[in-house]
């Protein structure tokens, strides 16, 4: 057990220097540099040909890439051009909420997809499984942004029942159970909006988990020792068919930050995602490209989540 | 002979394809008795296994018609609590691939104690391990304490297969069907998984059902032999007269097709063609007339019943009395013993 975890988390380290190069350079290869956008135009030539020599933009590539990521490594992911203030600060803030997010999205997920899978796989070919399946095949197809837009619609202006844009309410203080339930409360539309469509694979990979352990031999071997039907699913099937679940869990992760994206800009929420498309409209390249390395890191982190969960659940991928 | 442990009627074990119903067991009639090795052969999609999930009562959406009676108890179409009783206590499986038929993510003991908490569970956890250690160490697991704790893919095949013959013997079940419980293994370790089904057949006194197309270990195991041919048996009789004087054409071709060592370089024989899919089987006259085609089609009876030949030597159609090899057939065997 620990020694795969180790061994894995020691594989991280040059995938997160590969990740840590492409973003750079990609900053790198986009036409300008933090100067050219930060000063005015009527300024001299020379005097900015000056700053650049002090700034060290006119350094080798790798002595620029050395001093940004260690500085990376100590907190200091720049300045944000529009918002004058230090980029980690700035995503400090904002990654609290697209945490709150993300938990929340990804708690409704499974809330949604345990049920449905399991009634869907082990119901199969009924009218419940035709329904079920029949939705997952319209949230297959249904873009995110159409099923939040209308939700929104829906749900918000409409019946009123949920905010409309925000994390919290003007004027709540942090810290009272007040500020807390009504974080929640602005959380849920956009959650439940990115769950319902992220979902459905969940749903039908479990569904056809489920399908698939029912048809294997040690499922007639339960059978045959007397086991109830009941009992077949509950200690056999069900078991061995949450277990490719548990593995695509990191995944899920990776998959939440597209989602946020689209998500925080409908609803005007205040996360990292939507801060993305701001720093992209506005040029903010040191906010990009400090995101764009979260985003990455959050998505290595999220594979290896998964392989450490399907370490623990399967024992024949652990290692003595 | 003992005395009656099943007793099978015309029983019809039929699968829904499309809209139609299929039978794979037609017109099974069969007594399995105490103490006894009863072995079913026959080539892939004869319906050997179909027959012994319908002893069992595994079949989930088939259509079972027919009686089978278990110790005087007719037990097809039971109710499902009916049925877990009886699997697992009365009677007992062990199948063909012991990889599969393992819960990959439980250890051997805790399957092995499934069967026995199933059945009895008033013992207490400690005293159905020590009952799994034993049975372990019946089956010829050398270290049981070690096992009990291990998940099945570190074990070997062979030891895997004992774990599955603990399962199935857990509870002393009168009846054992064993469903080709060595076509995955070697040949030494099947030897060995043989002689241990023999001395656990002898020490319980259950009747086996040895589900198996090898005729080498029907010759070693089997009291009495009965041939299925396309969902039908064509001939039961007892181990000796079956090698000895096999009589239906099947049974015939069949015990031809074995190889043998001492004639090492001659070809194999090989029963021409397939059994029908399913659907497409002939539900009228003789099944296998389609597979020997240079007989005479006036020698089949129209509606083959078991005929008793001799005192518990029955086979099917009339077709027997005259059946011969095909020419080139005859030369061919001839060429390869000499």
């Amino acid at each position: 057990m620990w020694k795969l975890m180790v061994r894995r988390i020691i594989i991280m380290i040059p995938q997160i220097v590969v990740l840590s190069l492409l973003v750079f350079m990609l900053a790198k290869a986009m036409p300008g540099d933090a100067l050219t956008g930060l000063i005015d135009p009527s300024i001299d030539p020379a005097a900015i040909e000056a700053m650049r020599e002090r700034l060290g933009l006119n350094n080798p590539w790798y002595v620029q890439y050395w001093d940004w990521i260690t500085r990376a490594l100590q907190g200091d992911l720049g300045q944000s051009f529009f918002f004058k203030m230090p980029v980690a600060d700035l995503i400090g803030q904002r990654m609290v909420n697209t945490f709150w997010l993300s938990l929340a999205t990804l708690i409704l997920t499974y809330l949604i997809a345990i049920p449905l899978g399991i009634v869907s796989g082990r119901y199969n070919d009924t009218l419940a499984d035709r329904l079920i399946t029949g939705y997952t095949y319209v949230g297959f197809a249904a873009p995110l942004f159409i099923t939040a837009l209308l939700m929104l619609y829906i749900f918000g202006f409409q019946f009123g029942w949920f905010p409309t844009g925000g994390s919290v309410s003007p004027g709540s203080t942090p810290g009272s159970a007040e500020y807390v339930i009504d974080k929640i409360y602005h959380l849920l539309l956009p959650a439940l909006s990115m769950a319902l469509i992220t979902t459905v694979s969940t749903v039908q990979y479990l569904r056809c988990e489920i399908i698939d352990t029912k048809q294997k031999d040690f499922i007639i071997t339960a059978r045959a020792k007397g086991a109830s039907e009941q009992r077949v699913y509950h200690r056999h099937i069900l078991r061995n068919s949450l277990l490719p679940i548990a593995a695509l869990f990191g995944y899920e992760i990776t998959g939440l930050i597209g989602g946020t994206i689209f998500i925080e800009n409908i609803f005007n929420y205040p996360g990292m995602g939507q801060l993305f498309l701001e720093s992209i409209t506005r040029r903010d390249y040191s906010v990009m490209t400090a995101l764009v390395l979260l985003y990455g890191i959050a998505a290595i982190v999220g594979a290896l989540i998964s392989d450490i969960i399907l370490s623990i659940v399967d024992p024949r991928i652990r290692i003595k | 002979m003992d005395e009656e442990l099943v007793k099978i009627k015309q029983l019809k074990t039929s699968f829904r394809v499309l809209d139609d119903y299929y039978a794979a067991v037609d017109d099974v009639t069969l007594t399995i008795y105490k103490n006894e090795v009863l072995a079913i052969v026959g080539e892939s999609g004869s319906g050997k296994s179909a027959l012994a999930f319908s002893i069992m009562g595994l079949h989930n959406r088939a259509k079972i018609e027919g009686e089978i009676y278990y110790r005087g108890e007719n037990i097809a179409n039971a109710s499902p609590g009916r049925w877990n009783k009886l699997r697992g206590r009365e009677m007992g499986m062990i199948f063909q691939d012991s990889l599969s038929a393992l819960n990959p993510l439980m250890i051997i003991g805790t399957q092995i104690e499934e069967t026995l908490l199933l059945h009895n569970p008033k013992i207490s956890a400690r005293e159905r391990k020590i009952r799994v250690i034993d049975l372990l160490m019946k089956v010829g697991i050398p270290r049981p304490e070690k096992t009990y704790y291990q998940y099945p893919h570190e074990l070997s095949g062979g030891m895997r297969q004992r774990v599955i013959i603990a399962i199935a013997i857990a509870n002393q079940p009168q009846l054992l069907i064993a469903d080709e419980p060595t076509t995955a293994l070697d040949v030494t370790i099947q030897a060995q998984i043989l002689d241990l089904l023999r001395q656990l057949k002898n020490e319980m006194r259950a009747a086996i059902v040895l589900i198996t197309h090898d005729l080498g270990i029907v010759a070693e195991m089997a009291d009495r032999v009965a041939v299925m041919y396309a969902g039908q048996i064509v001939e039961i009789a007892d181990v000796y007269t079956l090698i000895e004087n096999p009589l239906h054409p099947y049974t015939k071709m069949l015990l031809k097709s074995v190889p043998s060592s001492s004639g090492a370089k001659s070809r194999l024989h090989v029963i021409q063609g397939v059994v029908p899919a399913l659907h497409k089987l002939p539900r009228e006259g003789c099944r296998f007339r389609g597979r020997i085609p240079w007989m005479d089609a006036s020698v089949h009876e129209s509606n083959p019943m078991l005929h008793e030949v001799r005192p518990g030597h029955y086979v099917r159609c009339t077709c027997y009395q005259y059946f011969h090899f095909p020419d080139k057939y005859k030369e061919e065997s001839s060429h390869g013993t000499h």
